[in-house]
């Protein structure tokens, strides 16, 4: 155990927490501006890899696939706004999970019949490969790094957007009275589907960020959506600020209880049986954190009249 | 719509029994969708290969998607027990899903065919004269892996695996033969896909080699998170973490890497030659390990529908343990508690043009039984 496998599981953890923030930003915003909860969020990220995957395999550029991800995962959010989420705004919450979750089951069988069920290659381009050495004799993979940089640009993009643009303002005077901005002339319906394609592109992104280092195959968008709602329940529904304080909190927490969890119990159990009962702890520790937090706060960090 | 089946049914019962052989129903529970599903698929594949192949009239198969969940596994086991009426159940691929299942199948009068999850309870202490494993019980090849660890001269390995039942059989299977110090030891989630942290752990951990079964999804992300890292120590695994459908999504991360199996495509054997060309020819893809299994799976149940029909339990489950058939692994029986005897090989993973693959370069254990056969009283 030493600070410099700590420093790096810092870092792994804020690695995760942006990841998790590109998907928390739209839907919390998608929950936020419309009160829709949008199960099929994590299909959007996996059309986001899928789309990354293809556009790499043809072109071999990755900036080339980053934005096709970008594009495809923005179309396919627009294109499900006007055709099915549309008709939901007015429903209540158990009609819209109904169809969203049936949105994802097509995604899925969708992606399957275009690309088959075995997982696609997409890998990281060579000019980010590798480890770089950072001060202190860390080696830390660039391309984590990477993540980390475009994580915080995003955040900082999404911030000015909703803080100094006239877009901006329609979605912040959209959360906090629908009506009355649709009396005032602004278009609603042409700002709520430009607000879920926005959505729909970072978790495109997102899901062609992570794709690279991870395999993209049908179905990797459901473990991080859950993720995602356990970080915008945190961070407070709508709160773009509060997903993205949710996602780090939930990221480091993920990470530095997965690692450390079972050291810890190794000091008082042999080491199988600590092995196996921190990594139970472990993984059942976001979920306690988020417990805790909503008996403290029940509106989450962030979150206003929710 | 179910009466009218059943109609259907009734009226082509006396048609049937005309004919010299009953219907046989076969159900096959597999993973067919989510992070799982390449192992499903492929072992659906290869077992329908072998039926369609064979050709025989009164076999109907009928397949449902268990979505890697025990409870839906579970939901499909009882309802293809008690509303469809099948005689064999088989197909499920993981073993926290066969241990939810198994069990219950076989006090029902069941017969169980692995393809391939092989969870140790059910070899040892839980065995029952109604369930056979095709495959391997799950130690097995990670035995061999500790085997091969030795003979590679490796002192200090760093060994992680899922945290459910074929994970601790992985580890315990390795640590049986590897005779070596452990640099750490690891469970991981089932199904994870972000390994930084486990990482960063090996990094620390001054190992000489890592040991890892993830098998899927999960090994795809750990290979290519590896070979990013900069950690270059060897790595060795079972074939669960190399095989067909990973190496494709892997890419050259995987090149040189040894891994232990019981099948490659290269054994050399008719059975073994015809099964991978007309798999390919069918499929457009090569066969990966559990696609041989699939395919053993079936050719063992139709070898002993020649010998007796499935109402006759005693004598079905006799020409079952007897394994009549031409295995792609060449040589194949089943030991006191139904799980096979078998060589196990080591692999090294090639490149043969654009696709990449295993080329057989040792056998690691001969005609190799599992540890927990003497627990099982039957």
């Amino acid at each position: 155990m030493t600070y410099i496998l700590v420093l790096e599981q810092i870092l792994n953890g804020l690695q995760l927490g942006m990841m998790l923030f590109l998907m928390a930003a739209g839907l919390t915003l998608v929950f936020g501006v419309m009160g829709l909860i949008n199960l099929a969020h994590g299909s959007l990220y996996m059309v986001g890899a899928f789309a990354a995957a293809a556009v790499a395999g043809w072109t071999g550029s990755f900036l080339l696939a980053l934005i096709a991800s970008l594009a495809a995962a923005a179309a396919a959010g627009a294109l499900m706004e006007l055709v099915v989420i549309r008709r939901l705004y007015r429903r209540d919450h158990l009609d819209q999970v109904l169809a969203t979750f049936a949105l994802i089951l097509i995604f899925s069988e969708g992606t399957r019949w275009l690309f088959g069920s075995f997982p696609l290659f997409l890998d990281v381009p060579s000019y980010l490969s590798g480890p770089v050495s950072l001060p202190g004799g860390i080696q830390y993979p660039l391309y984590r790094l990477t993540i980390i940089l475009i994580g915080l640009a995003v955040a900082a993009g999404l911030f000015l957007l909703i803080a100094r643009t006239r877009i901006g303002i329609q979605i912040r005077a959209g959360e906090a009275d629908r009506e009355m901005i649709a009396a005032l002339g602004v278009d609603i319906s042409k700002l709520y589907t430009v607000v879920f394609a926005l959505g729909a592109a970072l978790a495109g992104l997102a899901g062609a960020l992570v794709g690279a280092i991870q395999s993209v195959q049908v179905g990797m968008g459901e473990p991080v959506l859950i993720l995602a709602f356990v970080v915008i329940v945190i961070g407070g529904i709508g709160s773009i600020k509060g997903a993205l304080a949710g996602a780090l909190l939930v990221g480091m927490t993920d990470t530095l209880g997965g690692v450390f969890l079972p050291q810890l119990f190794a000091v008082f159990m042999d080491p199988a049986s600590a092995a196996s009962a921190g990594a139970s702890l472990a993984s059942m520790l976001i979920y306690i954190l988020m417990a805790a937090i909503l008996l403290v706060r029940p509106s989450g960090l962030y979150g206003g009249n929710a | 719509m179910k009466t009218i089946r059943m109609l259907a049914m009734a009226a082509a019962v006396p048609a049937l029994a005309a004919a010299a052989q009953a219907d046989t129903k076969i159900g096959m529970i597999t993973t067919l969708s989510g992070g799982g599903a390449g192992l499903g698929v492929d072992v659906r594949d290869g077992f329908m290969l072998a039926i369609e192949q064979d050709g025989r009239e009164g076999v109907e198969v009928v397949i449902e998607d268990d979505q890697r969940k025990p409870d839906v596994a579970v939901q499909i086991a009882d309802r293809m027990i008690q509303s469809e009426k099948v005689d064999i159940l088989t197909g499920i691929i993981w073993s926290n899903l066969a241990m939810a299942v198994v069990p219950a199948a076989t006090a029902q009068n069941v017969f169980y065919l692995s393809p391939n999850a092989g969870p140790s309870a059910l070899a040892g202490k839980r065995c029952h004269p109604n369930y056979f494993n095709v495959a391997w019980q799950n130690d097995n090849l990670h035995e061999a892996a500790g085997a091969y660890a030795n003979e590679a001269g490796l002192k200090n390995s760093f060994i992680l695996a899922p945290n459910y039942p074929a994970g601790q059989d992985a580890l315990t299977g390795y640590k049986r033969m590897y005779q070596g110090e452990l640099a750490g030891e690891i469970y991981t989630k089932l199904g994870q896909t972000d390994y930084a942290a486990e990482i960063a752990q090996i990094r620390a951990s001054g190992a000489d080699s890592v040991y890892f079964f993830l098998p899927g999804g999960m090994g795809i992300s750990f290979l290519k998170q590896y070979a990013g890292s900069g950690v270059d120590l060897p790595v060795v695994g079972p074939a669960f973490s190399f095989d067909q459908g990973i190496l494709q999504a892997v890419g050259d991360a995987a090149l040189g890497v040894k891994n232990t199996s019981q099948w490659n495509k290269d054994i050399d054997n008719e059975a073994n030659a015809e099964f991978v060309a007309s798999f390919q020819a069918k499929y457009g893809r090569l066969p990966s390990l559990y696609a041989s299994q699939g395919f053993d799976t079936a050719n063992l149940i139709l070898s002993a529908l020649d010998k007796a029909e499935v109402s006759d339990q005693d004598s079905f489950r006799a020409a079952l343990k007897a394994a009549e058939f031409a295995s792609v692994r060449g040589d194949f029986k089943f030991g006191d508690n139904h799980h096979p005897i078998q060589d196990i090989y080591v692999r090294e993973v090639i490149k043969e043009g654009d696709v990449f693959t295993n080329k057989i370069i040792a056998t690691g254990l001969s005609d190799h039984a599992d540890a927990y056969a003497g627990e099982c009283k039957m």
